[in-house]
C-alpha cells in the first residue's frame, strides 16, 4: 500500500518539508494544502523590498525542487482534523485521507481588536502577499502620514522603510522603547534612538485608544493620553497569532500558543503522548528546546523554519533526520539600512552587556545572560561579530564576555538590567 | 635548537613547490602549536572550520606588525627627535589590512567608495586589451615565460592606471612592492634587517606617493587616487595624508604581489591537467567556476598571520592571550570536511567556500579585479598557445611562503595564434 502524505499550511516550512520528504525518498502520493491561493512565497521581503517597491509581492514565490507529482490544494484552509479516521476536513467542502501528515499551518497578524475600525479603508495589516500589496499600493499613493501601531519587528520595518521613502510615520508603542518585549528596553532604547534619528516620530508608552473614520475613510488615531494623529494609513502591528483553530476538537494538544511537539518532532496529544503519523514545523510548532532546559518553544523565524521543516520531513518520510530540530534559533530585521540580527532566546535574561561596537552610535553587540551564562547576542549594524557571539551562546560561556577583543566600547564593557517587561 | 615544526617545513624554501602534505599532517590537529621558542608558541589553524571561525572572531587581531623602530642613523638630532617621530606616525597609520575595528571599517570603506562597480568593468575590458597586447608582442615566440611576459605585466598594469600612476614610473615600483611584500612572511616581524629594508623602502616609495597626491590635488584625474585624496564617503569619510600615503601603497603592492601569482599558478594547475585547459579553450564560459576552484586548490596567498587579544577556547585547545597566529588559509582549502577528495582539481565543484580571498572584515578588497584579471589572462592563453608544454615542472618559486607562486613559468609553445 502507498501512504498518503498531507502537508497543511503552504508556506517556508510546509515547503521545506514537501521536499525533504520526496529527498528521503517518500514516492507516494502527496497532497499540500493551503489557504491562501498561492504557491509557498517568501515573507521577509514583504515587509522590505515589496513595501520599498523594489519588487513586486507576486515575485515572491519561493524557489523548489518539487516535481509534477505533487497535489496542490490551495484557496480554501483545512477546517478540522479528525485522527479517529485520518480525515482532514477543508472550508470548501472538501476532504482529505492522510496516513502521514505535516502540520505546518504557521500564524497570521493579530487583528485590531475594534473589527469595525480594522475595516475602515487605510487600515492595514502585514503578514501575506495580498497585505503586501496592498499596502504598498497605499503607500504610493503618498499619504499625509503613516501610523504604525506596534514597535515590534515588523512595526519598525514598516516605520523605517516609511522614512526611506520619505513618508512621515509615528509608531506608537505601549511599552517603554521599540523591541522591548523581544530585546528588553536596554537594548531598546538605542534602537528607539535609531529609529528618532532617521526622522521616526516615536511615540513610547503611549496606546492608541481608537481609529477615526470618515465616510469608510480612516484620517486620524486617538491615543489614551488625549493626542490625535492625523494620517491616512494605519499598519497594525501587534504580533502574531498561531493558526491552531483547527486542531479543536482532534485531542492534539494546542492552544493559541502553538501545537506541541515532543523533542523528535511527532505532535503530542492531550495525554501526552505521540501521534506517530502526525509532525510539526515552523511557528506553529511548539517544542522543548535542547539548549534552553527543554523549554517549549515556538520560533517564528524563517531559518527555523527551513530547518525543522526539513527535519519533520525526513521524519515523516521514515528517515533518521539529519536537520536539526532545534539548532540555535537566530533571526534577522531590516530597519531602513540597519540590519539587526539575533542569535539564541533573550527570554529569561537577567542581564544585557555591550561588548562591542558603540551602542549610542548605533552600532554595536549586545550579549544577553542568565545566571552567569551567555544565552542570545545581538548584532545592530554589526552583523560580522555575530557568528563568534553564537559560539559564545551555543557554548554557553561565562557572561559577561571577558577579555580584550577588537572593536571593544571605547568605555569598556558596559552591563545593564535588560529592562523585559 | 629544537626540531623543526611543520609550521617550520612550510616555511622551509625547499618545500615551496608542494607544501600540500605538511598541510596535511598540521589538519590532524585542527588547532596546533609550533614551538618557535617563545613561551606561547606560534598556534596553526589548519581545517576549513577553524579557520572560518577565528577569521570572524574579535578576540583575533590583525595589529601584528610590532612597533615601529627605524634603524639609528648616528646622527643624534635625526636618532632623538626625527626618528621618534616618524616611528610614532608610522605606527598611528598602519595600512589598514594589519587594523581591528573601528579604525579599520573608516579606511576601508574609503577604499570600497572609490572601488565602483563602473570602474571595475572598465578595468574588465581593459585587462582582456592588455592580454592581447601582451600576447600578440610574443607572436612569433617559441618560449614563452607566463611570469614576466604577462601574469606580472597585467596586474601591474591594471593596478598603475586604476590609481593613476604615470606608466614610466611603474618600474620604481616593481623592486619596492617586491620588498614590502615580505611584512606578510611570518619571519619578516622579527628579522631587523628586514624591518629597515622595509623602512627604507616605506620611506621611498612614501615620498614618490605623497608628491603623486598632491599633484591629484591640483590636477584631480578620473582615478583612485584622485578620488580618494579629493572625495568624502557618502558617510563623510576622508582620510589624512599619512593614511591616504600609507593606503595607496597598500593596494599597489597588492597589484604587484598577488594576482600574479593567481594566473601563475592558473596555468601551471592547467598545463598540469591538460583535459582542463581543453574544456576552456573550448567554452570560455568555464572560466569563472574554474577560477573559483582555483582559488581554492592553489591560493595565491596561503595564509596570514594574527594576534590573539584574549585566550580563546577553540577545537579542544587554549590559544594563550598574546599568542600568534597563522590561519593557514590553503590548508582549509583542502579540507574534506567541506571539499570531498580535496586534493583533486575539480572545477565543477559546488557549493565551495574557499578561503583563496581570506573571510570576513578584511576579506580581499580587490577579489573582482583579480577574478577579471585571471579570467581574461587563462582564457587567452588557453584559447591562443598552440600546443603549449611545461618546460620545468616544478617550476621555480618565487621566496614568499605565504604570498607563493613560481617564479618563472617557462612553457614551450608551437606559436600564439
Amino acid at each position: 500500500m502507498s501512504d498518503r502524505a498531507v502537508v497543511v499550511g503552504a508556506g517556508l516550512a510546509a515547503l521545506r518539508g514537501a521536499e525533504a520528504m520526496r529527498e528521503a525518498g517518500f514516492s507516494g502520493p502527496l497532497t499540500i494544502v493551503g489557504a491562501e491561493p498561492y504557491r509557498p512565497y517568501d515573507r521577509p521581503p514583504l515587509s522590505k523590498h515589496v513595501l520599498a517597491g523594489e519588487i513586486q509581492a507576486d515575485a515572491t514565490t519561493l524557489p523548489s525542487s518539487l516535481g509534477a507529482d505533487v497535489d496542490w490544494r490551495l484557496g480554501s484552509p483545512v477546517t478540522r482534523l479528525d485522527r479517529e479516521s485520518r480525515t482532514l476536513h477543508r472550508a470548501d467542502g472538501g476532504t482529505l485521507l492522510y496516513d502521514r501528515l505535516l502540520i505546518a499551518t504557521g500564524t497570521r497578524a493579530r487583528a485590531w481588536p475594534n473589527p469595525h475600525e480594522g475595516r475602515l479603508s487605510g487600515v492595514f495589516t502585514l503578514r501575506g502577499r495580498d497585505d503586501a500589496a496592498a499596502l504598498r499600493a497605499a503607500l504610493a499613493a503618498g499619504p499625509r502620514r503613516v501610523l504604525v501601531i506596534g514597535a515590534g519587528f515588523i512595526g519598525c520595518e514598516v516605520a523605517s522603510l516609511c522614512r526611506q521613502l520619505g513618508l512621515p510615520a509615528t509608531l506608537v508603542e505601549p511599552g517603554p522603547t521599540p523591541l522591548g518585549r523581544v530585546l528588553g528596553s536596554a537594548v531598546g532604547a538605542f534602537i528607539g534612538a535609531m529609529l528618532e534619528g532617521r526622522g521616526v516620530d516615536l511615540r513610547s508608552g503611549s496606546e492608541v485608544e481608537w481609529l477615526e473614520g470618515e465616510g469608510g475613510r480612516f484620517v486620524r488615531a486617538h491615543l489614551t493620553d488625549g493626542t490625535r494623529i492625523d494620517a491616512d494609513v494605519a499598519v497594525i502591528a501587534l504580533g502574531a497569532v498561531r493558526n491552531t483553530e483547527w486542531l479543536d476538537g482532534s485531542g492534539l494538544s494546542a492552544d493559541p500558543g502553538g501545537v506541541d511537539c515532543d523533542a523528535a518532532g511527532f505532535v503530542l496529544d492531550t495525554e501526552g503522548q505521540p501521534d506517530p503519523r502526525i509532525a510539526a514545523a515552523g511557528d506553529v510548532a511548539r517544542f522543548p528546546h535542547p539548549l534552553y532546559g527543554g523549554r517549549r518553544v515556538a520560533l517564528e523565524h524563517w531559518s527555523h523554519a527551513v530547518m525543522q521543516g526539513t527535519h519533520a520531513g525526513q521524519l515523516l518520510a521514515g528517515a533518521k533526520p539529519a536537520s536539526p530540530y532545534a539548532a540555535l534559533p537566530t533571526f534577522w530585521s531590516t530597519q531602513g539600512d540597519v540590519v539587526v540580527k539575533s542569535a539564541g532566546l533573550t527570554e529569561g535574561a537577567d542581564a544585557v552587556a555591550f561588548t562591542q561596537g558603540e551602542p549610542g552610535s548605533g552600532r554595536f553587540i549586545a550579549v544577553y545572560g542568565r545566571a552567569g551564562r551567555c544565552i542570545a547576542a545581538v548584532s545592530v549594524d554589526s552583523a560580522r561579530w555575530l557568528p563568534a557571539h553564537a559560539e559564545l551562546v551555543a557554548a554557553g560561556a561565562p557572561f559577561p564576555p571577558q577579555g580584550a577583543a577588537a572593536d571593544r566600547p571605547s568605555r569598556g564593557i558596559m552591563v545593564l538590567a535588560p529592562g523585559f517587561p | 635548537m629544537p626540531d623543526a615544526t611543520l609550521l617550520d617545513q612550510v616555511k622551509d624554501f625547499a618545500n615551496r613547490a608542494d607544501p600540500y602534505p605538511i598541510y596535511a599532517k598540521l589538519r590532524k590537529n585542527p588547532v596546533s602549536r609550533q614551538d618557535d621558542g617563545t613561551e606561547s608558541g606560534t598556534w596553526v589553524a589548519a581545517t576549513h572550520g577553524t579557520i572560518a571561525s577565528l577569521l570572524q572572531d574579535p578576540r583575533v587581531s590583525s595589529e601584528t606588525l610590532p612597533p615601529a623602530d627605524r634603524p639609528r642613523t648616528g646622527n643624534p638630532l635625526t636618532d632623538l627627535i626625527v626618528k621618534p617621530l616618524k616611528d610614532w606616525m608610522m605606527d598611528r597609520h598602519r595600512v589598514f589590512i594589519f587594523r581591528d575595528p573601528p579604525d579599520h571599517d573608516v579606511l576601508r570603506a574609503s577604499v570600497m567608495h572609490q572601488f565602483s562597480r563602473a570602474r571595475i568593468q572598465a578595468m574588465r575590458t581593459r585587462s582582456e586589451r592588455l592580454v592581447a597586447d601582451l600576447l600578440d608582442e610574443k607572436r612569433d615566440a617559441r618560449e614563452i615565460d607566463a611570469v614576466d611576459d604577462l601574469a606580472y605585466p597585467l596586474p601591474v598594469t591594471v593596478i598603475c592606471e586604476l590609481f593613476g600612476v604615470p606608466r614610466e614610473d611603474e618600474p620604481k615600483f616593481h623592486g619596492w612592492a617586491t620588498q614590502l611584500a615580505t611584512a606578510l612572511e611570518p619571519d619578516s616581524l622579527s628579522d631587523t634587517e628586514i624591518r629597515a629594508a622595509n623602512s627604507r623602502t616605506f620611506d621611498a616609495i612614501g615620498g614618490y606617493m605623497a608628491d603623486l597626491i598632491k599633484e591629484k590635488r591640483r590636477h584631480p584625474q578620473d582615478d583612485m587616487l584622485s578620488g580618494l585624496a579629493n572625495e568624502a564617503t557618502p558617510e563623510g569619510a576622508k582620510m589624512g595624508d599619512y593614511d591616504l600615503v600609507a593606503t595607496s601603497i597598500l593596494m599597489l603592492v597588492a597589484g604587484h604581489e598577488t594576482t600574479v601569482n593567481l594566473i601563475t599558478n592558473g596555468l601551471l594547475t592547467l598545463l598540469r591537467h591538460p583535459d582542463e585547459l581543453e574544456r576552456l579553450r573550448q567554452d570560455p564560459g568555464r572560466a569563472p567556476r574554474l577560477i573559483e576552484e582555483l582559488l581554492r586548490y592553489e591560493p595565491p596567498v596561503q595564509f596570514r598571520t594574527r594576534k590573539t587579544l584574549s585566550s580563546i577556547d577553540i577545537a579542544g585547545v587554549t590559544i594563550p592571550e598574546g599568542a600568534d597566529l597563522v590561519l593557514l588559509l590553503a590548508s582549509g582549502n583542502r579540507d574534506a570536511a567541506m571539499f570531498p577528495d580535496p586534493d583533486r582539481f575539480d572545477p565543477d565543484r559546488t557549493g565551495t567556500r574557499h578561503l583563496g580571498f581570506g573571510g570576513s572584515l578584511h576579506y580581499c578588497v580587490g577579489a573582482p579585479l583579480a577574478r577579471f584579471e585571471a579570467e581574461a589572462a587563462l582564457t587567452a592563453l588557453a584559447r591562443r598557445l598552440k600546443a603549449p608544454r611545461l618546460i620545468e615542472d616544478p617550476p621555480p618559486y618565487r621566496s614568499g611562503a605565504a604570498l607563493r607562486g613560481p617564479e618563472h613559468l617557462r612553457v614551450a609553445i608551437d606559436g600564439i595564434v
